[in-house]
């Protein structure tokens, strides 16, 4: 049977401030457990938040960033519940005056297509702790350095209808956060987090079927599969006339399957009640405006220069513009080698290549933009051919210096003088008559092979330096 | 309104609280003269006024993002009933 | 013993006497006395000798405050570093804080020695100190009494002379209430004007930190100390404090005081009636003028408070969970046995019932009934002190409607306790300062007029406060018990 596959996202954005949302204490991840735990972290008797300025400002970026409306006048609640991860017995988050409101999004497919995905909300609040359950024996143990971290909450409408769509929305987000500078995106490290509702229903059908919300998946590919998983299990469930019991799931990636989280299921009543220990925060239009001002250009909009400015494919662009990094690293490249195409190529093939098999990120590339588009400069003027490049571009990665020590070093420089060069086509004609007389005598598809022979010895005799294109000019000359 | 002792047992649960059944009835009945005291809140129509959360209308001042604490994880364990290895301990949590 | 701030520091520092010899006269006097009291939880001396003999050091210099040496007390309320802060509470019996409230931290830094912690209502939820884990604290004037509360080791200790003065905390009236039974002033300072930091919730909106003292000049003193912007608490003030001390003599000539016909009716006991007429003559042979005025929304105060308090109070006390610090149950079989007995061991009978109250009024379905219409009703009785304010500068009422209750008359009933606090209870939810001050006795128990300021105006209340005990002694008796104790 046919089924509409319904979805609305939640996520959980670590931003990234150097302190806490509430307190003085360090955000930095993988300390020694509650080391970075204060005594508001740990909310000891007396303690008191205080808002932390760099948070609102993130918040506020990102709702300018996706055009959505900015809560001038948001507020903190409490939201109550018992957890030993949770030091308060209650999270401060906000509940019915959020400080980013109605905003969309649009995302590209694969197949090209274009699909906007309305954002309900997204507001502020702290994380929790973490349980560890393996360093004890027979308990658990509480670490609250992360309690206290922002998170910025982004809610999505029911508005995504595949695993696909959901994937391409979390990158696209993904992309955005990190060219709006809000988050490291780190999700190893757990920067950022998805809840994920999801119910099926009759194509065309007005209602929305029972959802089941599974919590807490952290990486692209888990969303996927838990997805796919959970339209399984949902469909299976209807098709055998049964019904979704609204509850709390659990992806488990070893065995590819949800399942559910009863512990949770004790009936929750948060009682969202405004945080008296914190008053409303108000923006002024002209705060709003500052923060405005700092926006950077975004992932669309810089795409669409990419296409114009450099004449780059549609293909190429997107690539480049996956991450600011990457964008940046592409104009810096492409002004200094002078040649936009060129810069584009070797970054989408050798530079790529080679971080992808050393497993480095970009930042952590050994070949600077600036050397690539040095590199970029000598191939355009002649000085090197591209087997040439390619060896240079090697010796950099080796890190053994600047891209003319390395020609110098290595004796690098293509031949392009066609006086030297017609000298060594001639005396290379001249010893291989046999050849000569093979050539003259065979059709043009045996030619044609037959040309690589002198090609191939030429090259071998100028020790690889002749520039090829005009070897093979003179060969022509000489053999026809 | 008043409250049930039933419904005084979910609050109970929701407070982590235990309401042990020698006292449920003297407390739900406190708790429902307690409840009588407010009920006059019941009949006013106030949905013309706006709720008042905090006793002065100011706005919320906020801190430069700085990181201003340091490790005192000895000080706080110290005081803590249970602390293993740096971590406070529970009895396992379950998920 | 009943020297005031001013007399002692001058003492001080003509070498009439020591920090060291006033500390251990007072340390003293609480080992002979306070038995009968039960006034302090816990008594500092090694801790108060040491910041005694700083003091000294202190004072031989030049420029040291007024306060330096002065033996206080602090309701243990309020974090002290190293010093254990319990609240009235089996919670928190053993819990030592490792940092100390900004109040603290401002009194230290004065000079200020720290006598002890003095009795309060569990988590500052009481009217009559009957609440405390520790036992309840007796009046100093009538020792089958309360001496009222939440504040009520203060109050007691101050009245008794174990300390010279003492802090408290004031969520409905738990600074004014004692102060009114014990027979000494006490100041319910603007919300946000004192720090909250590290001074142990009750209900965050209302809670704030204030004085108790013999006199309003000693009040005014120590509020200069306290008072003042802490980045540290979201809701402290930035509003500049003034030096309140210094503008005590000023006459109250022309100093227009209401007096709200919703306090001073037929419903008022006579007796008490006739005792607050007699303190607001006073006044006007000061050249006060009285003017009657209406609050209108008086009887939406106490449901309002009954709402808000506890619904705060319950989200304020879920951090007492049995993990980090305070009382954990013996071996909990699973993580919500931990959770509840922890919490149903630790807390007592009035802390409980409050926080099962507040968890109903926000819980889902009752939320709009109770705490939605109770925040409506807050700003109707905020605005109704703004209209009051607009025609008069102070205004004046009963601080309590009876003087000191027996022990144990209202511990079976608390609606009746409730009750209490009809008077006082209002300016904590608009925030506004309130005073009380010893206005004459009803029999041998002394009670108090209450006058209540506009926002940050705690000068005017100070002022009205010192210029009546200029011309008045009610404040100057002491309790014929203890003060016989001294001898």
């Amino acid at each position: 049977m046919n089924w509409e596959v319904v979805i609305g996202l939640e996520v959980h954005l670590q931003l990234a401030t150097q302190s806490k949302i509430f307190s003085g204490s360090s955000t930095r991840f993988g300390a020694e457990p509650n080391t970075q735990a204060s005594a508001v972290d740990l909310a000891m008797p007396g303690m008191l938040p205080v808002l932390n300025e760099q948070a609102v400002r993130y918040a506020v970026l990102f709702g300018l960033g996706i055009g959505a409306e900015i809560g001038q006048r948001s507020v903190f609640d409490r939201k109550n519940y018992f957890y030993p991860d949770l030091p308060k017995g209650y999270q401060i988050s906000q509940f019915e005056q959020p400080i980013v409101g109605k905003g969309s999004f649009t995302v590209t497919l694969s197949d090209g297509r274009r699909k906007t995905i309305g954002i309900t909300r997204a507001h502020l609040e702290e994380d929790a702790g973490k349980s560890l359950h393996d360093a004890i024996p027979g308990a658990s143990g509480i670490d609250l350095n992360r309690a206290g971290t922002p998170l910025l909450e982004i809610v999505s409408e029911p508005d995504i209808r595949s695993a696909e769509e959901a994937v391409a929305y979390l990158k696209a987000l993904h992309t955005l956060v990190t060219y709006l500078g809000i988050s490291d995106g780190d999700m190893s490290q757990g920067s950022m987090r998805c809840d994920i509702n999801l119910s099926l229903r009759r194509p065309g059908a007005s209602e929305f079927g029972t959802r089941t919300e599974i919590k807490n998946v952290n990486s692209f590919r888990f969303v996927e599969r838990a997805i796919l998983s959970e339209i399984e299990r949902q469909s299976d469930i209807l098709e055998d006339g049964g019904v979704i019991i609204q509850e709390t799931r659990l992806y488990d990636a070893e065995r590819d399957e949800t399942r559910s989280m009863r512990s949770k299921e004790v009936a929750n009543d948060y009682r969202y009640f405004p945080d008296p220990d914190l008053l409303p925060v108000v923006l002024s239009d002209e705060t709003i405006d500052t923060i405005r001002a700092s926006l950077p250009e975004l992932p669309e909009a810089k795409c669409e220069r990419f296409k114009t400015q450099y004449g780059l494919g549609d293909y190429d662009a997107k690539a480049l513009c996956d991450s600011q990094a990457m964008a940046n690293y592409f104009e810096e490249a492409a002004n200094a080698g002078g040649d936009a195409k060129l810069a584009a190529n070797w970054m989408l093939s050798e530079l790529a290549a080679q971080l992808n098999a050393n497993n480095l990120a970009l930042h952590q590339a050994p070949v600077s933009a600036g050397q690539l588009g040095q590199l970029i400069v000598r191939i355009k003027d002649n000085t090197l051919s591209s087997k040439m490049a390619k060896q240079v571009f090697d010796a950099l990665w080796q890190g053994e210096g600047e891209v003319d020590a390395i020609i110098e070093r290595r004796g690098l420089k293509q031949v392009s003088d066609s006086g030297a060069l017609e000298r060594l086509v001639n005396e290379v004609v001249a010893n291989n008559p046999d050849q000569v007389a093979q050539y003259q005598a065979a059709d043009e598809g045996k030619q044609k092979k037959l040309l690589g022979f002198f090609v191939g010895q030429i090259m071998k005799a100028s020790k690889g330096q002749a520039n090829p294109k005009l070897v093979n000019e003179l060969l022509n000359q000489a053999l026809n | 309104m008043s409250v049930t002792t039933r419904q005084l047992a979910e609050v109970a649960t929701l407070a982590r609280l235990q309401l042990r059944a020698e006292q449920a009835e003297s407390v739900t009945r406190s708790i429902n003269e307690i409840l009588g005291l407010v009920d006059q809140l019941q009949a006013l129509d106030l949905q013309q006024v706006a709720p008042m959360a905090h006793p002065r209308d100011e706005v919320q001042r906020m801190r430069t993002d700085e990181v201003t604490e340091t490790n005192q994880r000895a000080a706080f364990q110290a005081v803590a009933p249970a602390a293993d290895e740096g971590l406070y301990v529970v009895p396992p949590v379950i998920e | 013993m009943t020297q005031s701030i001013r007399s002692l520091a001058s003492d001080l520092r003509q070498g009439k006497t020591s920090a060291v010899e006033l500390t251990q006269d007072y340390l003293q006097r609480i080992q002979q006395l306070d038995g009968q009291l039960n006034s302090y939880i816990t008594v500092a001396p090694e801790r108060a000798l040491a910041q005694a003999q700083a003091a000294d050091d202190r004072l031989s210099k030049a420029d040291a405050p007024l306060l330096c040496g002065i033996p206080i007390a602090h309701k243990d309320i309020f974090c002290t570093r190293d010093l254990t802060t319990t609240c009235g509470s089996k919670m928190l019996a053993n819990f030592v804080p490792p940092y100390n409230a900004t109040v603290v931290e401002r009194m230290d830094a004065n000079g200020a020695v720290t006598l002890g912690k003095t009795n309060c209502d569990e988590f500052a939820m009481g009217s009559s100190n009957e609440n405390s884990f520790f036992g309840a604290v007796k009046n100093p004037w009538d020792l089958n009494c309360v001496p009222g509360g939440s504040s009520g080791g203060s109050a007691a200790a101050v009245a008794a002379a174990l300390c010279v003065a003492a802090t408290g905390t004031d969520t409905g009236g738990s600074i004014r209430q004692p102060a009114a039974f014990c027979g000494i002033t006490g100041l319910k300072p603007t919300y946000g004007r004192v720090s909250r930091l590290g001074m142990v919730a009750y209900a965050s909106s209302l809670d704030q930190g204030g004085v108790m003292a013999k006199s309003a000049d000693d009040c005014a003193i120590l509020l200069e100390a306290m008072a003042g912007f802490d980045p540290k608490d979201s809701t402290s003030s930035e509003h500049a404090t003034t030096r309140y001390s210094e503008q005590l003599s000023t006459p109250i000539a022309g100093l227009r005081i209401g007096l709200p016909r919703q306090y001073f009716n037929d419903q008022l006991d006579t007796k008490m009636s006739g005792l607050l007429q007699d303190a607001l003559r006073e006044l006007e042979r000061l050249g006060a003028q009285l003017i009657d005025i209406d609050l209108q929304q008086t009887g939406l105060a106490i449901p309002a408070y009954y709402i808000i308090a506890p619904a705060e109070a319950s989200t304020n006390l879920s951090r007492y969970d049995g993990v980090r610090y305070g009382y954990r149950c013996s071996d909990p079989k699973d993580l919500q046995d931990l959770y509840v007995r922890s919490r149903s061991e630790g807390f007592g009978a009035e802390v409980q019932r409050r926080i099962l109250v507040g968890t109903y009024a926000l819980s889902s379905g009752y939320y709009d009934a109770y705490y939605g219409q109770a925040q409506r009703a807050r700003r109707l009785i905020a605005q109704d002190f703004a209209k009051a304010f607009a025609q008069v500068d102070v205004i004046a009422s009963p601080t309590t409607p009876g003087p000191a209750f027996g022990l144990n008359d209202k511990t079976q009933d608390p609606v009746a306790m409730y009750l209490e606090d009809i008077y006082t209870l209002a300016v904590n939810l608009a925030g506004l300062p309130g005073l009380s001050m010893p206005a004459g006795f009803y029999d041998h128990r002394p009670v108090g007029l209450q006058l209540l300021g506009n926002h940050f105006d705690e000068a005017t209340l100070l002022r009205t406060a010192h210029q009546y005990q200029q011309t008045t002694d009610w404040h100057t008796q002491r309790p014929g018990l203890i003060a016989g104790g001294d001898a």
